[in-house]
């Protein structure tokens, strides 16, 4: 969606770093290099797979033997287009690929490509959702500068030998998108916002799979500090954070040394910093007297980019729905509530589970969304939760999800037998129906059987029955109670009810 | 039967043809002669059971009706085509020992066409020079030499390997790359023909890259024809390239003709340069004459940025080879040089100060100078516009011309050691070839006459982009009127 459409008024941040001189403001950009989804590196044919043996995802391109070429993959342009239209950017239809040389043992041709000059995908924005708790009390646009294609560079392997070094370049040339905001988080809540829903797109798109683990995302995060209302201060860019958690603490760790050092009558360099996570600081890598003159050209392998109208609308076209847009139909249309549109929708695995599971109901969306929504969010997320499974790897199918719902709509199963029914489907992968079945869990409604058990109930408990006529209202429930377990769960609720208060007159 | 190394491409083809000899008695020949002209150090290395496969190759498939494009014909090829199984040094010893497991593009096609290889032939290291004396393996020497004198002279570079090859009837033809005029220079400096087609013609896949805006496969031959066939074989497009043209490949030996009727030659005038030798300028108006008498009218044009061409050349070629050349560095493949206790950069720095050659480390360095942050606008972006604007002159030009005649280069053929010490004088050599070269263009030189001294002199032709047709046919008008027919004499 085109977040620069939102218009709401956007409550400023009111984190602040209570330094001993007083308050400081935290200004924070991100770079996220986003591996860009697709079976091919970007110059090369050689396969993406993660995981595989070191060297074995190699092609003679990567390896930069003399004479290989790089040709790009329309696949991984394409990609990173669809990404662009989705943070609503302008898309330019001519780029070109630079060259930016430094030696490392990692980058077999001395030099990686990228885009400098003339990116890919220019001003876009996103919107973060508003989060009381965290700080965040109306939703905020943040301002994309650019996003452009380049290579990944191999990884060292250090500790397998005493004395040498050894070179893996599985991941020599896979595509990356690097997605530039701009300045415009106040605190660590926002910037671990934007990230989250910079992967949410992401994910939805299918340009990245977002896996911050496997190394398929990392961020940059630039930050500086400031008296409120003044001009920015000098910034520093810790490299390669590598979840949202560690963002968000590299960003306090580091605001709040950088308001050390200004306090302590000392600047701040401009230099690139590392987070170590087991300490939870940053630490200085190199400053920018020492940086690397990269020596950036326009790489003579390549020609420029050149995009025709058509495929930038055919990219257009094959969009899916993106969670702002989706969140505001289930709210709109379905009638969910704004936190259960929110939750459905952050994550496309877990959207696309529950549109699968309102499909399968058969019936009209906004009559079963409510009913679908609370049971995925309560019962199938707890479960998962206690299974330490994702979504994608639920026992239960959305058929089997709606063919439960539909036992409950139908009156064949009580809540809690539905949950019942459940807790056995998680354990042996059935139908519930079948379940039902063979296990005799339907619900009664056999006025006759449940009258039976209420006159054993009452009998039992002639005390108590004296004392609810007396006036004990409160002892209703009590019944209902009794009336349930001796019926093993079975008993329709309605109909319970209504029978004991005619027995109980 | 006559002496088979008097044969050029077409001769030995059609004669294989018609069943006049066999293939592989051709191979014989010529492996006999590349091995008596060992002292004029043209093949880096012999490759006569490439040569002797293929021609047995040729020889059952003539049997059995089978003719390929160059069955029957032996080639030289220049070091700086990645050859599989055969070591590729590009002429450096930091590609010592280096065996490719992939065969170049360019080479697979020659290969798939039917040739053989006799050998790599030597070059200027990383193809960066004009007179092969950059070559770490020793400098090629020409078969050529000033009457009454012995001095070794220069075959040109930096395809010198390739010209001196063929001068000296080692090999029938060879591929050559161009740069700048690495070709064209060379040929001319070796009274034979070379052809650079335009820029995407030929597939720089597996081709170790100098300046890959520039670099561009070319032929070499004898003569024209040959050159056109061997070219028609090397060119097509090739996906592996994404500066590759993807356009068909002209049928330019069957469309070969010397009748220019038609035609407009431009004499641009900036190529009239000071101090250029009074046999220079003869020879451009002999080949003036041919041309006319051909059928082509001559008109006068104007390629006002000519004197900047050779100054953005050296700022391009260099930031680009600065870059292309970071990937030798002792990690994967090549020299390495480790001394006791080094680390990384230590070992970069010595297998680089090792590996490479007083030339390749003065371009590289000038590259990196011109790239550099704050010199950059200064060097690089001024010498792109420059190119725009050589460009532009060009296709200025095409409004009142089809093709350009000038010189090939300001001079005949120096002697070796003669310019190597002023750097600035070896790379003035390329003030002809280097504008053409910018611009992407076909150009050809064949070769015009002999100076005073006895060396040969060669005319160029630039054509409009993909048009190589009219440099051939035009190559082949003068080569019928100048009627050269020197030869080196056998000294060796």
């Amino acid at each position: 969606m085109v977040s620069g459409d939102v218009t709401m008024a956007q409550a400023a941040s009111t984190y602040r770093i209570q330094g001993a001189t007083g308050e400081w403001e935290v200004v924070i950009g991100l770079e996220v290099h986003a591996q860009i989804t697709s079976n091919a590196k970007l110059f090369s044919g050689a396969s993406t797979t993660f995981g595989a043996e070191p060297n074995a995802n190699v092609s003679l391109v990567d390896a930069a033997m003399p004479g290989m070429l790089p040709v790009p993959n329309a696949e991984c342009i394409r990609q990173a287009v669809r990404t662009g239209l989705a943070l609503g950017a302008e898309i330019h239809r001519w780029s070109r690929f630079d060259r930016k040389n430094y030696f490392y043992a990692d980058l077999p041709q001395g030099y990686q490509i990228s885009q400098l000059y003339h990116p890919l995908v220019g001003e876009g924005s996103l919107v973060i959702e508003a989060d009381e708790k965290a700080g965040i009390p109306t939703p905020k646009t943040i301002g994309i500068e650019r996003l452009h294609v380049e290579q990944d560079a191999g990884k060292l392997i250090h500790d397998q030998h005493p004395t040498r070094s050894y070179v893996d370049l599985n991941r020599s040339g896979v595509a990356l998108m690097e997605i530039v905001s701009r300045p415009d988080m106040r605190s660590p809540a926002e910037a671990g916002a934007y990230v989250r829903k910079l992967r949410s797109i992401l994910r939805y798109v299918g340009s990245c799979d977002g896996n911050m683990e496997e190394g398929s995302m990392r961020a940059d995060v630039n930050v500086s500090v400031r008296r409120p209302g003044e001009p920015f201060g000098t910034r520093t860019e810790t490299k390669n954070v590598n979840s949202v958690r560690f963002v968000m603490a590299a960003i306090e760790h580091e605001a709040n040394r950088q308001v050390d050092v200004i306090e302590g009558g000392g600047a701040i360099v401009q230099e690139t910093r590392l987070f170590d996570p087991d300490k939870g600081v940053t630490r200085s890598m190199r400053s920018k007297e020492d940086a690397h003159d990269y020596r950036y050209f326009p790489d003579p392998d390549l020609l420029p980019l050149e995009l025709s109208e058509a495929f930038v609308e055919e990219c257009r076209a094959g969009l899916p729905e993106l969670p702002d847009a989706k969140r505001a139909r289930y709210e709109g249309v379905l009638g969910l509530t704004p936190y259960a549109a929110g939750v459905l929708t952050a994550d496309v695995a877990v959207a696309r589970w529950f549109e699968a599971l309102l499909a399968a109901t058969g019936k009209d969306g906004a009559e079963v969304a409510k009913a679908a929504s609370n049971w995925l969010i309560s019962d199938l997320f707890g479960a998962l939760n206690r299974l330490g499974k994702s979504i994608d790897e639920s026992p239960v199918s959305p058929a089997q999800g709606a063919e439960l719902l539909g036992l409950v709509a139908d009156g064949t199963l009580s809540g809690s037998l539905a949950k019942q029914v459940f807790e056995i489907m998680l354990e042996t992968g059935d139908d519930p129906a079948r379940i039902v079945e063979e296990r005799g869990l339907k619900q009664t409604t056999d006025t006759g059987a449940i009258e039976a058990v209420i006159a054993e109930v009452l009998a039992a408990n002639a005390e108590k029955v004296a004392e609810y006529r007396g006036g004990k209202d409160k002892l209703f429930g009590f019944f209902v109670g009794q009336t349930m377990k001796a019926m093993a769960g079975k008993a329709n609720p309605g109909v319970v009810n209504d029978l004991l208060k005619k027995a109980l007159g | 039967m006559s002496d088979l190394t008097d044969f050029g491409v077409t001769a030995l083809r059609d004669g294989f043809r018609k069943g006049d000899f066999s293939a592989r008695e051709a191979a014989d020949a010529f492996i006999g002669a590349m091995e008596a002209g060992r002292p004029l150090n043209a093949f880096l290395v012999e490759t006569p059971d490439h040569a002797i496969a293929a021609a047995e190759e040729a020889d059952r498939g003539r049997a059995v009706g089978e003719l390929r494009a160059l069955s029957g014909v032996p080639l030289g090829i220049k070091d700086l085509f990645c050859t599989a199984g055969y070591q590729t040094t590009a002429a450096s010893h930091i590609l010592e020992g280096f065996v490719p497991t992939y065969e170049s593009t360019v080479t697979a096609k020659l290969f798939g066409a039917g040739a053989g290889m006799l050998g790599k032939l030597n070059l200027d290291q990383f193809a960066m020079g004009s007179s092969n004396e950059t070559s770490a393996y020793g400098n090629v020497i020409s078969p050529w030499r000033r009457a009454g004198d012995s001095a070794p002279i220069a075959p040109g570079g930096s395809s010198g390997g390739s010209s001196a090859a063929i001068a000296a009837r080692l090999a029938p033809a060879a591929t050559g790359t161009d740069t700048g005029g690495s070709i064209r220079q060379p040929a001319a400096f070796t009274g034979i023909s070379g052809i650079k087609p335009t820029y995407g013609r030929c597939s720089r896949w597996g081709i170790v890259a100098f300046a890959s805006s520039l670099d561009q496969a070319g032929a070499m031959a004898r003569d024209v024809r040959d050159c056109a066939i061997l070219l028609e074989a090397m060119s097509g497009f090739d996906a592996k390239d994404a500066t590759s043209l993807d356009v068909a490949v002209p049928r330019w030996e069957a469309n070969l003709s010397s009748n220019l009727n038609g035609k407009k030659v431009g004499i641009p005038k900036e190529y009239r340069v000071d101090g250029m030798p009074a046999e220079i300028e003869a020879l451009w108006e002999r080949g003036i004459g041919f041309l006319r008498d051909a059928g082509a009218e001559i008109v006068d044009v104007s390629l006002p940025h000519t004197r900047q061409a050779l100054p953005a050349y050296y700022i391009i070629a260099p930031a680009e080879a600065s870059s292309n050349l970071a990937r030798y560095d002792g990690v994967r493949y090549g020299l390495r040089v480790l001394p006791d206790g080094a680390n990384l950069q230590d070992m970069y720095a010595a297998t680089r100060a090792e590996g490479f050659g007083p030339e390749v480390k003065r371009r590289i360095l000038i590259g990196t100078y011109v790239l550099s942050a704050g010199f950059y606008d200064a060097y690089y972006t001024k010498a792109q516009k420059v190119r725009a604007l050589i460009a532009r002159d060009f296709e200025a030009a095409w409004a009142s011309c089809d093709l350009l005649l000038t010189p090939t280069a300001p001079s005949a053929a120096f002697a070796l050691g003669e310019k190597t010490a002023d750097p600035i004088a070896m790379y003035l050599n390329d003030v002809f070839t280097v504008p053409a070269s910018l611009a992407g263009l076909p150009a050809m030189s064949v070769p015009g006459g002999l100076d005073a001294q006895g060396l040969p002199l060669g005319l160029q032709i630039i054509g409009k982009p993909l048009d190589e047709q009219s440099v051939l046919d035009a190559g082949l008008a003068i080569e019928e009127r100048a009627g050269f027919s020197a030869r080196a004499e056998t000294w060796w």
